[in-house]
């Protein structure tokens, strides 16, 4: 569970996030809006990037804000970048290994195999992450979020680029992390047909404010979002 | 609906990395080469030789530092060769104040310049890039300025060990098993092999990947729970101590040290030498060894080339380096070898047929051909367009301004 209440970030004049409220219960949950809404800010506030001017946020009982950034991914969070970080230099093994985790010895090896098998994709391990397609190397950031025993996983835009088999298949991992790992896991997008998908809720960011949240398809059909996202034309 | 690319797949997974028979082939020609460096060699060197070896044996485990700074890690340092000096300093008094064996010495002296560097680098962490560059070389020229009037211990007393009206001046010990030359290139080799199996268990555990991470996107590290400034201060700590063994090394075999034979042009010098030998690889290092000790000396000794030549050949090597190869000669050697093997053998063979018949590559092509079509078409419509609007863009205001100018 995330409970996030009246933050606010600023940088220098321009109010990315307005005092922003939300609660996500568990499963996998969207967060959608249209560019610069403030959907990455809020995740990199998650991460720790970024410092709210005010604001709390609480996830499982904890302040997350309290944390230093590198400490999060001990306290279990788990997320994944825009634009693909994954490390060409090291081999898929050891990208995901180098999420930090409570487990060591071989628990921890059968844990790292385990996530890399979750994905999918016909992966081998010990391959250069480099060598990699574009589809495979998202795959080996997801990997790495599942890995360790997450609590909370959010991805920002795995969908994008992606040609439509291999975002079906996506599809199909990020609705089975919860199952898998027992994290609140929030998905970012564009790709409106993925979060119908797999978002059980959503909530919707315009201007760093919320401005609808609830289960997915109701919300998809509100009349704000639509204006406020899909554009007025699909109102009428 | 997830696809675990079969029972099979993950079989294999599960028993691990396989050594495969390239790996196999390395280490057995790394094992060969280094037992003709250490047997084969020694006795056909002449006096001259020996002691460029020791010194490229020395320098590749200073280039071997700057290559994990600069290619694992991607900081810049500058000052290598100042932290160099520290470690031939400690390790000079220590040698002249005790009586230890060296090969503690030596490990004392890298323990020292590892607190000494990583204490002075602190600061410089937060910086990357030229920034970094630029701070470490002020440490080089600071380092060289202290040692100007400290200067080398020389077998006098108090804290800087040196004695400016000493006569007589006692020579630095070696190792009582490695008191002549090759004795010592030996002490020299076996120490390199150490310090570099030190940074390869460094490079295959959990600093290795916790460096690629931080060299690729310090916020990919963070969010992998990876502490950036710890690691980074780690790798400078790490490659400080093999430079401060290196140090002490040098010392051993110059007996006698002087504080002009560390000049400050030398600290870019060397930081050509590793992007030209390749950064990123430990064979790289070796290489850059030979190109920081060995060439000069063959250079001078068959042609009598002067050392300042070297520069302008450096600065062409960063060029190739920077422009096509950047991986140095460690990464471009083999495949300029592996392609000179293709032209020599399809000499003997008949003519292979034509184009890969392969369905894939022919896929690749023809993608790529109705790719550039579709950029070329997007780029005359840009170009239309962008005309049309200029030609409305000039009509416009120039009109205007002609109307003015004729009342």
């Amino acid at each position: 569970m995330i409970e996030v209440k009246d933050l606010t970030v600023k940088y220098g004049g321009v109010t990315s996030l307005d005092g922003m409220n939300l609660l996500f219960e568990r499963g996998v949950c969207g967060l959608i809006g249209p560019n610069g809404a403030g959907k990455t800010t809020f995740f990199n506030v998650l991460s720790g990037f970024v410092r709210p001017a005010s604001g709390s946020v609480t996830a499982f009982g904890d302040d997350l804000l309290k944390l230093t950034h590198f400490r999060r991914a001990r306290w279990g969070i788990r997320r994944t970048f825009q634009t693909e970080q994954a490390i060409s230099d090291l081999t898929v093994y050891d990208n995901v290994a180098m999420i930090h985790s409570k487990l060591r010895g071989s628990a921890r090896r059968d844990d790292v195999l385990a996530s890399i098998e979750f994905v999918g994709g016909g992966i081998s391990p010990w391959a250069k992450v480099g060598s990699l397609t574009a589809g495979q190397r998202r795959l080996v950031e997801v990997a790495r979020a599942v890995a360790g025993k997450p609590r909370l996983v959010l991805l920002d835009e795995p969908a994008a680029g992606l040609p439509e088999e291999e975002t079906s298949h996506l599809t199909g991992v990020i609705k089975a992390i919860p199952g898998h790992t027992g994290a609140l896991t929030i998905l970012v997008d564009h790709d409106m047909v993925l979060v119908n998908a797999v978002c059980e809720t959503t909530a919707v960011l315009d201007f760093g404010k919320l401005i609808a949240s609830g289960p997915t398809a109701q919300v998809l059909r509100d009349e704000h979002v639509m204006r406020a996202y899909l554009g007025t034309a699909e109102v009428a | 609906m997830i696809d675990t690319a079969g029972p099979k797949a993950t079989a294999t997974a599960r028993r691990g990395p396989v050594m495969d028979r390239r790996a196999l082939t390395r280490t057995i020609v790394i094992v060969v080469l280094l037992l003709l460096a250490l047997l084969a060699l020694p006795p056909l060197m002449s006096a001259y030789y020996t002691s460029t070896m020791i010194q490229v044996a020395i320098y590749s485990i200073v280039t071997l530092g700057l290559g994990l700074l600069v290619g694992r890690v991607g900081l810049y340092s500058l000052g290598q060769l100042a932290v160099l000096t520290i470690g031939a300093w400690v390790g000079a008094r220590l040698l002249f104040a005790t009586s230890q064996p060296f090969i503690l010495v030596m490990i004392e002296a890298g323990l020292v310049t590892m607190i000494i560097g990583s204490l002075i680098t602190l600061p410089a962490l937060r910086l990357r890039g030229l920034y970094l560059a630029l701070i470490t070389l002020m440490l080089a020229g600071g380092v060289t300025v202290v040692m100007q009037t400290l200067n080398f211990p020389n077998g006098g007393g108090g804290f800087s060990g040196y004695n400016g009206s000493q006569l007589h001046i006692p020579q630095i010990r070696r190792p009582s098993f490695a008191g002549t030359d090759p004795a010592f290139y030996r002490f020299s080799v076996i120490v390199a092999i150490v310090m570099f199996l030190l940074v390869f268990v460094h490079l295959r555990t959990r600093p290795g990947r916790a460096w690629a991470a931080i060299k690729q996107s310090e916020p990919s590290a963070l969010a992998a729970g990876i502490n950036t400034t710890f690691y980074k201060l780690w790798a400078m700590a790490l490659a400080a101590f093999v430079t401060g063994v290196a140090g002490a090394l040098l010392a051993g075999y110059q007996r006698e040290l002087l504080s002009i034979q560390f000049p400050i042009q030398n600290s870019i010098l060397l930081l050509a030498v590793v992007l030209v030998g390749g950064a990123f690889s430990l064979a790289g290092a070796v290489i850059a060894g030979f190109l920081q000790a060995f060439l000069p000396a063959a250079l001078y000794n068959l042609w009598g080339v002067p050392n300042d030549w070297l520069i302008i050949l450096f600065g062409l090597g960063v060029m190739q380096v920077l422009a096509t190869a950047p991986g140095g000669i460690a990464d471009q050697f083999p495949k300029d070898m592996k392609r000179l093997y293709r032209q020599i053998s399809r000499l003997w063979r008949p003519a292979p047929p034509p184009a890969t018949a392969d369905g894939a590559a022919r896929r690749i092509i023809i993608q790529e051909t109705a790719e550039i079509h579709t950029r070329s078409v997007v780029i005359e419509e840009y170009g239309q367009a962008r005309a049309a609007a200029e030609e409305q863009a000039d009509l416009g205001p120039s009109r205007g301004a002609e109307g003015e100018r004729e009342p």
